[in-house]
């Protein structure tokens, strides 16, 4: 099977039996040829931060309607959390997952395994057999890994499987019962408040325990300016540590949520003006690799309930690149790198992320300029809330083939 | 007043709920008080004949559930009451559903409280009749601020150039950030008053943790209750240690400025946060603030008749 993308930016894309043959200006016979004239191609987007809830929670999400919403937005991969409700804590939950995966036949599915059996933050889980199985890294997401020597022991034990620990940062202490960020509006609604702080103290702790082990730390959603500073310095000190920010984090503030409305209700919360602008120039200047999603379907009922009562967490899977290509401040390079190469590089996705011959045969084709008005009526995912509701963005993909087979 | 009087002063009104002050203008607030004052002179007047107030109190509450119903019934509306204990809520039924359900049964005014900030603002998207927030977490109290500045129209003669002391546990007190916004927009002087734990720095007001440099200074003194039943261990070290440095007691209340008036949202922590002799002290005025929540009450019911559906 050879498939040929014509006619795109920056070339012809020559795909020959999922692998891609070719780049550059391509002439010859082909099986499929798509019409590229006018869109970007860019290779497979890379979400490594997606909910997929599937085993336990069908009614939120499956992986069928994760995947199939991943490939609307223009992802040909997403790396899927452990909290499932059957959590991935053993070889067996990354088997169920693949299989699923497969199965669906839309975007490729990275298994994340969980850091601790039962995600209870206890014991160390089988992390070995689950990089047998096919885990491309682990974490406990959902819950932040609160013991600091169960955390040591993971980030020493994973760099003999040479996979990252992704952290969810966040001092539980400081944040019980906490809706929404800590600051004047939290104040001023009477909401309990989740400081910058609870992020920024364990993203230290983190880095400094990278540093003590060798192991490989990936900072998940920075949504603090602090969190970025930490980074910023980690780096510059050389600790192995990468990071990812969320499309919502780079646009949003705590300002939405004056309405009290839950569609803006997720952890870590939207912050102020000047923590977006200090999130928008981590990623511009690399300190923030990555861009992911923390995609967290729920059930309507779950979101319909007042704020305090209902879960947080918002899909984000078919609205990000249209989010993300309309952020001012971060280049066009910058923003793909962090949807595809950053990621697959953070994962270990070695023959993914990049266009050139003998990668996979994953792309996206996007169009910079087309219109659209966020409607979640029309998502594939089981999912319906999201603070982007009614948003005009331009730019949306507009096809992604996987392993050269088009899936969208 | 005859009751077309009053009638026409309410209807320049535009508000279907009452969220909270934050969204009432000052001369909104102000037609508020000058109703409630035409109120307390109404007699077998009937202008809610046929309205139905439903009660909804899921946190609970003695006197604003009350007082609500009162208001109600004086001015010939009927009153349905919810008890949590009783209801569906605790099969499991949804907010949303348990107001839509009552609701379905002919209801003019939904008046709400709820633990959870927002609730109201929740429910007002998804019902027809009015809310009325009686209470929110820590969000607001409405008709507790517009009671509070009735009672300091009548004993002050003014709600403007005022300065007030909210003192106590700010943090979680929905009565502190209605009084807040109020007393902001009408032009008075307002200060914070508490240890850092209990007091946000954010908030638009001054703040000290020293009571006695404050209290001469001040026409009211309002003392918060201190909600033990909400407060997360470690924010403050002991009962004794608070009095000690926040409790109005007998000494501090003779430190108040001639005039000065000592105002309580209540239920009181006789011993707490106020000592009994400034509890029964000429110049608290605790009495009246529950009298008049009866005459804010009437006034918010006949000016959302206005606009109600």
């Amino acid at each position: 099977m050879i498939l040929l993308i014509r006619g795109g930016k920056p070339g012809d894309v020559l795909i020959k039996d999922g692998k891609i043959a070719k780049v550059g200006r391509v002439s010859g016979r082909a099986d499929r040829t798509v019409d590229a004239r006018g869109l970007l191609v860019v290779p497979g987007l890379i979400d490594m931060h997606v909910h997929l809830r599937e085993p336990g929670r069908e009614d939120k999400e499956t992986v069928a309607s994760g995947t199939a919403a991943a490939a609307a937005g223009g992802f040909a991969g997403v790396a899927a959390m452990a909290n499932s409700g059957i959590p991935c804590d053993s070889a067996v939950g990354v088997v169920y997952l693949l299989a699923m995966a497969r199965e669906a036949g839309r975007a490729n599915v990275f298994p994340v395994g969980a850091v601790s059996k039962g995600l209870k933050g206890e014991e160390l889980a089988e992390l070995g057999r689950m990089v047998d199985a096919g885990a491309v890294a682990f974490s406990d997401d959902g819950n932040p890994v609160m013991n600091s020597e169960l955390m040591r022991r993971a980030l020493e034990y994973s760099r003999m499987l040479g996979k990252p620990i992704l952290s969810h940062c966040e001092d539980a202490h400081l944040t019980r019962g906490a809706v929404m960020n800590e600051g004047r509006v939290s104040a001023e609604l009477g909401l309990r408040g989740w400081p910058n702080a609870a992020e920024a103290a364990m993203a230290a702790r983190d880095v400094y325990l990278a540093a003590l082990t060798g192991g490989h730390v990936h900072i998940q959603h920075v949504s603090a300016a602090e969190t970025v500073d930490v980074v910023r310095r980690a780096k510059r000190l050389g600790i192995r540590v990468t990071a990812e920010a969320t499309p919502h984090h780079l646009t949003l503030t705590d300002e939405c949520l004056r309405g009290y409305e839950s569609r803006y209700k997720m952890f870590p919360p939207l912050r102020s003006r000047a923590d977006v602008e200090a999130v928008v120039e981590g990623v511009a200047d690399g300190t923030i690799d990555a861009i992911a999603t923390d995609h967290a379907p729920h059930t309507m009922e779950e979101k319909e309930q007042e704020l305090a009562a209902c879960p947080s967490g918002v899909v984000g899977l078919e609205t990000a690149l249209g989010v993300v290509l309309s952020i001012k401040g971060i280049s066009l390079e910058r923003k793909i790198d962090a949807l595809s190469a950053a990621p697959a590089r953070i994962l270990g996705l070695k023959s993914r992320g990049r266009l050139e011959p003998g990668a996979e045969g994953d792309v996206t084709l996007i169009d910079p300029r087309a219109a659209w008005t966020v409607d979640p009526s029309k998502f594939l995912s089981r999912g319906r809330s999201t603070p982007f509701e009614g948003m005009k963005l331009v730019g949306r993909a507009v096809r992604v083939i996987v392993g050269g087979r088009e899936c969208s | 007043m005859a009751l077309d009087a009053l009638l026409s002063r309410c209807r320049a009104w535009k508000h279907r709920h009452l969220l909270g002050m934050k969204d009432l203008s000052k001369e909104d607030i102000l037609r508020v008080l000058s109703v409630a004052e035409a109120c307390d002179s109404l007699r077998d007047e009937h202008p809610l004949k046929g309205r139905r107030l439903f009660n909804f109190f899921v946190e609970p509450s003695t006197r604003t559930k009350t007082s609500f119903a009162l208001a109600a019934r004086r001015l010939g509306g009927e009153v349905i009451d919810f008890s949590p204990s009783a209801s569906s809520l605790t099969k499991g039924e949804s907010l949303k559903d348990t107001a839509r359900t009552i609701e379905s049964m002919g209801v003019t005014f939904t008046v709400i409280r709820h633990g959870a900030s927002g609730a109201p603002h929740f429910l007002s998207r998804l019902v027809e009749s009015s809310v009325i927030n009686a209470g929110d977490g820590a969000n607001e109290h409405p008709t507790q601020a517009l009671l509070d500045l009735l009672t300091m129209k009548m004993r002050l003669g003014r709600v403007t150039g005022l300065k007030v002391a909210l003192v106590g546990d700010i943090a979680h007190s929905r009565v502190a950030r209605s009084n807040l916004w109020a007393l902001k927009k009408l032009g008075n002087d307002v200060t914070l008053v508490g240890p850092p734990t209990l007091v946000p720095r954010d908030l638009d007001a001054a703040i000290t943790s020293d009571l006695d440099r404050a209290l001469p200074r001040q026409d009211v003194v309002m003392m918060l209750r201190l909600q033990l039943e909400r407060m997360q261990s470690g924010l403050f070290p002991s009962a004794a240690e608070y009095v000690r440095f926040f409790g109005l007691t007998r000494e501090r209340v003779a430190a108040l400025k001639k005039g000065a008036i000592i105002m309580h949202p209540g239920p009181m922590n006789r011993g707490l946060e106020i000592s009994a002799e400034a509890a029964d002290h000429p110049r608290s005025v605790v009495l009246h603030q529950v009298a008049n929540g009866v005459l804010v009450r009437m006034a918010v019911l006949l000016l959302l008749s206005q606009v109600a559906r």
